[in-house]
């Protein structure tokens, strides 16, 4: 009969360590079926443009200027939430705090001037096809922004608070990863929206 | 091996870490009783809203799943006795309409996938030697969303507006046009409720297999069901978004006015098909491959001998779920696509023998390989097999596009259907049932009883269900209310009402099995099957730690390691790790299950419970449309999530408090 086996153990990390924790995990499942759903809403884009007869989109070409510059802001958001990750891991908390501070204006930024966007459109959600499709997908893009707000609204109290440090940041990185997913997908939302047409 | 693991991030040394507390802790010894105190729910209603164990949530899972499908049952039979005979008015067609679409809807998404979802919170942590599931709280949150989506979809049943438009619920007729009464609205808010909960249950599968088995045990020692509900997990991340975006988009159709299904305004009813069926397909696939998995580790304790291709069974589970995703066009084969769409859709479909039989034929040779001990489980696995090949036949029949064109929306698809869901489903399931009831209860079932049930359900759905093929064949669409004399059905119905009633009696004989065990059944000891697999080396009921010690896994078999003496190691039971610092449990890495880190297990707590309600709440809102209270329960929602989410030192989400900025 052999023997059991007995493992050599090493010192192990307890709790939330930053990757390896189940939060980080548990993230990219997240993040994985929420990319789905922009998937399939572009999926309903696509191919409602292929059948149907419709001008598309009914106002001529989009203007890129407005969006243009709004896509730089939230990107940069994006820059700013890096910031504040590398300043968590150097144990610079005024990084973080600035580089949250920032990301939230950024990010407010890019939903005021979406609402100006979106007022500028002569047509609404129920005025024709093209509409319904543009209004949905991008209020699933702005309920996303908002809620990615919120998450780092939270990140900045508990930021406030010194809950975090070089060693204790797993929810940093977690509600990082959500804050750029919800920037990356507005490049695709842009791309099919306002630069198709184009094509 | 170990090249293909994923490599921890470096952890600096001055992290945070210990090394585990090894030893043994055997029933009643200090290290034990802490555990015990540790984890244990309170009693009590507090304890019960409260509660985050697995096994609690688990069998509430399956208490309510079951409660479904008895409801759903009454249904069939309220239908079957409308079908029994010619030109009969128990039923009024709208009524008919209301009920096979009820009846649908609760077996397909309130009783087939939530139960197999009960087996395997139950049984997942103490398949996979640990503690609990990565998200002990996601996992109550997800029972509560499913109970409220379950309770919100039956709402207006008892005022006679229930969903009525099938339970592929195809526009236009379920589109604001035609269906103006609440019936659709109800369905489909409480579709994209339902979704939530899958979701967050599939999250919590996928995490749990990768980070939370007990060391040694690989990836290739993981027990099949494990690879049927992680393969169903995976599947439902990524195609459940489509079903809840279709009924969302629908209800905007509905009640705001947009024009996606709208054919009117440029709208396409196609697109409905589409998004359903991107997401119908795998679902089929999603109710079935973790029942096949309960076979699959059930049947072999019964053959007495290991499965008979583990490696071929893991790679058919996923192979099916792949080809699985590129099916869905199967289901519109009479919508006038191109032909190249139906033969490459068609080639897919057939293509799923393969995989499928390589499961048969795994379980044939286990069979014929071992020596079956025909207690009532086998039978259960056995009928299995018999009611998977009749059901797989009819489907690759339909997979034929011509045969399909003749065949679809007949009593034929509805045969096929059940062959598949209740042969592959609910067979497993009750047989699942028979084989870990002492696990969930202490106690064994009584197996005369279990004979008697087996027998009556397995002759009873046949008697019930084969006919249908018939009436199938003779023309007889699906989801009529009635028929004439005079189509020459009569017959085929009666006979199928009379099978129904009796596959109902054979339901209803386990039930009363499970009763009565329940009060008087034998008392089960650890491992009263002699089962190989680590469920079976914890006490029954297990303790709420499931392991006092973390086991140390060194074969696909921990208990039958030295009847099989494959050579190798031994598993170590006895001795490990204790990690009984609070609610701690080790986690793992994702291929070799190395020791990766300790991780912090939540306390009970109130607010998965809360933030479902609150959830649910929001969704009874846009029903009613009560901006205002939508608007509030979104907000106490949000409220009850960023208490949930707010990082606790206890769970060592915080820097520790030297080593904060602060103060």
């Amino acid at each position: 009969m052999a023997e059991p086996v007995h493992l050599t153990y090493e010192r192990l990390p307890v709790g939330s360590a930053g990757k390896i924790s189940g939060g980080w995990w548990g993230v990219v499942t997240l993040i994985v079926t929420e990319a789905c759903l922009f998937g399939y809403l572009l999926f309903c884009f696509f191919y409602l443009n292929s059948q149907s007869e419709q001008e598309w989109p009914p106002d001529g070409l989009p203007g890129l200027l407005i969006p243009g510059i709004n896509t730089v802001i939230l990107l940069s958001s994006s820059v700013c939430v890096w910031v504040a990750e590398r300043g968590i891991h150097q144990d610079r908390a005024a990084w973080t705090i600035l580089g949250l501070v920032a990301a939230l204006v950024l990010g407010t930024c890019f939903v005021a001037i979406q609402l100006i966007e979106w007022s500028n459109k002569p047509y609404g959600m129920t005025t024709d096809l093209y509409g319904s499709l543009y209004f949905t997908i991008t209020g699933f893009h702005m309920a996303h922004v908002v809620i990615g707000l919120a998450v780092l609204l939270l990140l900045l109290v508990w930021a406030g608070l010194g809950y975090f440090d070089s060693k204790r940041y797993a929810a940093m990185t977690i509600g990082g990863a959500y804050w750029h997913f919800v920037d990356v997908v507005w490049l695709f939302v842009f791309s099919s929206l306002y630069l198709f047409p184009y094509i | 091996m170990a090249s293909a693991d994923i490599t921890p991030p470096r952890i600096d040394d001055d992290f945070p870490a210990r090394l585990p507390e090894t030893g043994r802790a055997p029933q009643g010894s200090d290290i034990e009783r802490k555990l015990a105190a540790t984890w244990e729910s309170q009693p009590g209603w507090r304890g019960w809203l409260s509660t985050v164990d697995h096994k609690a949530v688990g069998l509430r899972y399956i208490v309510t799943s079951f409660v479904f499908l008895v409801i759903g049952g009454i249904e069939a039979l309220i239908i079957r006795i409308q079908l029994a005979q010619p030109d009969q008015s128990v039923l009024t067609p709208e009524q008919y309409n209301q009920l096979f679409t009820m009846h649908g809807v609760t077996m397909i998404f309130l009783y087939s996938l939530p139960i197999l979802s009960g087996f395997s919170n139950y049984l997942w942590p103490l398949l996979l030697g640990s503690r609990d599931m990565a998200f002990p709280r996601l996992n109550a949150f997800s029972y509560w969303i499913f109970l409220f989506a379950g309770i919100f979809m039956y709402a207006s049943f008892p005022i006679g507006q229930a969903p009525n438009g099938g339970w592929f619920n195809y526009v236009p007729f379920s589109g604001p046009m035609y269906n103006t009464g609440p019936n659709i609205d109800v369905f489909a808010l409480g579709m994209v409720l339902l979704g939530i909960s899958t979701s967050v249950g599939s999250a919590n599968f996928v995490v749990t297999l990768f980070r939370m088995r007990a060391p040694g045990m690989t990836i290739n020692r993981v027990p099949i069901l494990v690879w049927g509900t992680l393969t169903a997990s995976v599947a439902n991340l990524l195609v459940v978004p489509s079903v809840s975006l279709a009924f969302f988009l629908l209800w905007l159709d509905r009640q705001i006015g947009t024009y996606f299904f709208d054919v009117a305004n440029g709208g396409k009813p196609l697109l409905w098909q589409h998004l359903f069926w991107i997401f119908g397909h795998p679902w089929v696939y999603a109710v079935v491959l973790p029942a096949m998995g309960i076979v699959s580790d059930a049947l072999p304790t019964f053959c007495r001998r290991p499965l008979v291709g583990y490696t071929a069974m893991a790679l058919a589970t996923m192979a099916t779920m792949l080809i699985g995703m590129e099916v869905w066009i199967h289901h519109m084969f009479a919508t006038g696509l191109p032909t190249v769409a139906l033969s490459i859709f068609g080639a897919a479909s057939m293509a799923i023998t393969i995989p499928s039989s390589v499961a048969v034929f795994s379980w044939i040779a286990t069979i014929w390989l071992g020596r079956p001990v025909f207690k009532t489980p086998f039978l259960f696995f056995a009928g299995f097999v018999m009611l998977f090949v009749i059901g797989g036949l009819s489907g690759v029949m339909t997979a034929a596009v011509p045969l399909d064109w003749q065949l679809n929306e007949t009593y034929f698809i509805v045969a096929h259907l059940h062959y598949v869901l209740i042969g592959i489903n609910v067979f497993p399931v009750v047989g699942g049932i028979y084989y870990w009831f002492p696990k969930f209860t202490g106690r064994m079932m009584d197996e005369k009883m279990g004979k008697w049930s087996f027998w009556v359900m397995f002759i009873g759905f046949n008697v019930g269900f084969f006919p249908m093929h018939w009436a199938g064949l003779l023309g007889m669409p699906r989801r009529i209310y009635t028929y004439s004399s005079r189509m020459g059905w009569d017959s085929v119905n009666m006979i199928t009402t009379i099978g129904s009633f009796a596959f109902a009696v054979g339901v209803l004989i386990f039930l009363v099995n499970v009763a009565v065990s329940l009060k008087r059944g034998a008392r089960a000891s650890e491992n009263p099957w002699d089962a190989a697999t680590l469920e079976w080396a914890t006490s029954s009921p297990p303790p709420p730690y499931n392991f006092a010690v973390i086991p140390t896994v060194a074969s696909r078999h921990p208990l039958w390691e030295d009847r099989l003496n494959e050579g190798g190691a031994r598993s170590n039971l006895t001795e490990g790790m204790l990690l009984a610092d609070g609610r701690e449990t080790v986690s793992t890495s994702p291929i070799d299950a190395r020791p990766m880190a300790i991780f912090k297990m939540p306390e009970d707590s109130y607010t998965p419970f809360f933030l479902g309600l609150f959830i649910s709440l929001v969704f009874v809102g846009l029903l009613l449309h009560w901006w205002l209270f939508t608007a509030a329960s979104a907000t106490a929602g949000a409220i009850a999530l960023a208490t949930w989410l707010w990082p606790r030192e206890e769970l060592a989400q915080r820097a520790t408090t030297q080593g904060a900025t602060h103060g």
